[in-house]
């Protein structure tokens, strides 16, 4: 039997409630602390948690090395192509008022910060999770005694 | 000034602050070094709640505490437990620098406006503008994230692009999968190409093997023109 079972069924319970926090930090951010930053950080430990208990192999399959690689441009992408799509809708560079211009209560700036706050959370989690993949891919696992 | 519980929480925090780091300069176990780091990043997160600065908080703990303690982790594991000390001269120049800089510091404290000072430089003038103007021009209740995500929309940009940066670099030394470009090595001639960098000892046969195969090469032919 596997002497870190408790520590397994515990983290089994929690990590989905973290991950579930980062998205709450995420999407509540216009309204209480929080945003794209420490959501990307949050769902990051999420699956460096998983990594930690239940090894690199497995975090692999859930969170592949190629999606982390892909996210980390796409994030940078989405935050810059809304400055762009500003810039196409006539306005200057992240000037979200021109996602909706006629609006009394700047939903054009709302859909703007949305889009941004997405970007951000997609880098930061991403290059979180690539640095740990890049340490921790280079140490052999080890066995309990090592530590 | 009046004793508040408040004040005696921001006493025991600092106190508590400067034993940590006073602990961390002694340790001599990185592991330790490494956790005392998470639960220094910890107490300024707290600290940093009792300075009402709540979204600075969140990332202290997020980053500080969680994320930069594994990476420390994963790197001590890469080199070493322990710190040997070195031994170094007593240096009184840099003493004095120090010493010098932590005095003028004090005598600057008293030109400090005090804690909330709503007249402050950095209240005054262009935070309490965007205080007002959010109300009005995005409708938010998180000043912060108005801040940060509109009104400061470029710095925001250019922050994510340095993280993006940071991944990019460390990806470009060590590979996402900890084989930058793979694994490849030629020793006598023959190509080895893996996955996954071999550890340590491997990669120290490798550079040994060589070096007696090459003599035994270079041996065999001067053997078979003889004979």
């Amino acid at each position: 039997m596997n002497p870190h079972v408790i520590l397994r069924v515990v983290a089994k319970m929690l990590i989905p409630l973290i991950a579930l926090f980062a998205f709450y930090v995420q999407f509540h951010g216009d309204f209480g602390p929080g945003g794209g930053f420490q959501a990307g950080v949050i769902f990051a430990s999420s699956i460096i948690l998983y990594a930690l208990i239940f090894g690199m192999a497995a975090a692999k399959k859930a969170m592949p090395p190629s999606w982390v690689r892909i996210g980390m441009s796409l994030g940078v992408l989405l935050y810059g192509g809304t400055g762009v799509a500003t810039w196409l809708l006539g306005g200057n560079f992240l000037d979200y008022t021109r996602f909706a211009p006629e609006s009394t209560h700047a939903a054009g700036q709302h859909w703007g910060i949305f889009s941004v706050e997405l970007g951000v959370l997609c880098t930061v989690a991403c290059a979180m999770l690539a640095i740990f993949y890049a340490f921790g891919s280079r140490v052999q696992d080890l066995s309990d005694e090592d530590w | 000034m009046h004793l508040s519980p408040v004040l005696f929480l921001n006493i025991g925090l600092m106190a508590m602050l400067i034993v940590v780091a006073i602990a961390v300069v002694r340790m001599r176990s990185l592991f330790a070094i490494v956790m005392l780091q998470g639960v220094y990043s910890l107490l300024s997160a707290v600290w940093f709640v009792s300075l009402d600065a709540v979204d600075v908080a969140f990332t202290e703990a997020a980053v500080g505490a969680g994320v930069s303690t594994v990476l420390m982790l994963g790197a001590m594991l890469l080199t070493d437990r322990d710190v040997k000390p070195i031994a170094t001269k007593q240096k009184l120049g840099p003493l004095l620098v120090v010493i010098v800089t932590g005095v003028a510091m004090f005598y600057a404290i008293g030109d400090m406006p005090a804690y909330g000072d709503g007249m402050s430089p950095a209240n005054a003038y262009i935070g309490a503008e965007y205080i007002e103007a959010t109300k009005r021009e995005i409708f938010l209740p998180n000043v912060v994230t108005a801040v940060l995500a509109s009104y400061r929309g470029y710095d925001t940009f250019g922050e994510t692009v340095v993280i993006f940066m940071a991944g990019l670099g460390v990806l470009l030394l060590l590979g996402l999968n900890g084989n930058a470009g793979q694994w490849r090595a030629k020793p006598n001639g023959r190509n080895i190409a893996k996955n996954v960098t071999p550890p340590r000892k491997h990669i120290e046969e490798a550079e040994e093997k060589p070096k007696v195969k090459k003599t035994r090469k270079a041996a065999k032919p001067r053997v078979r023109k003889k004979s």
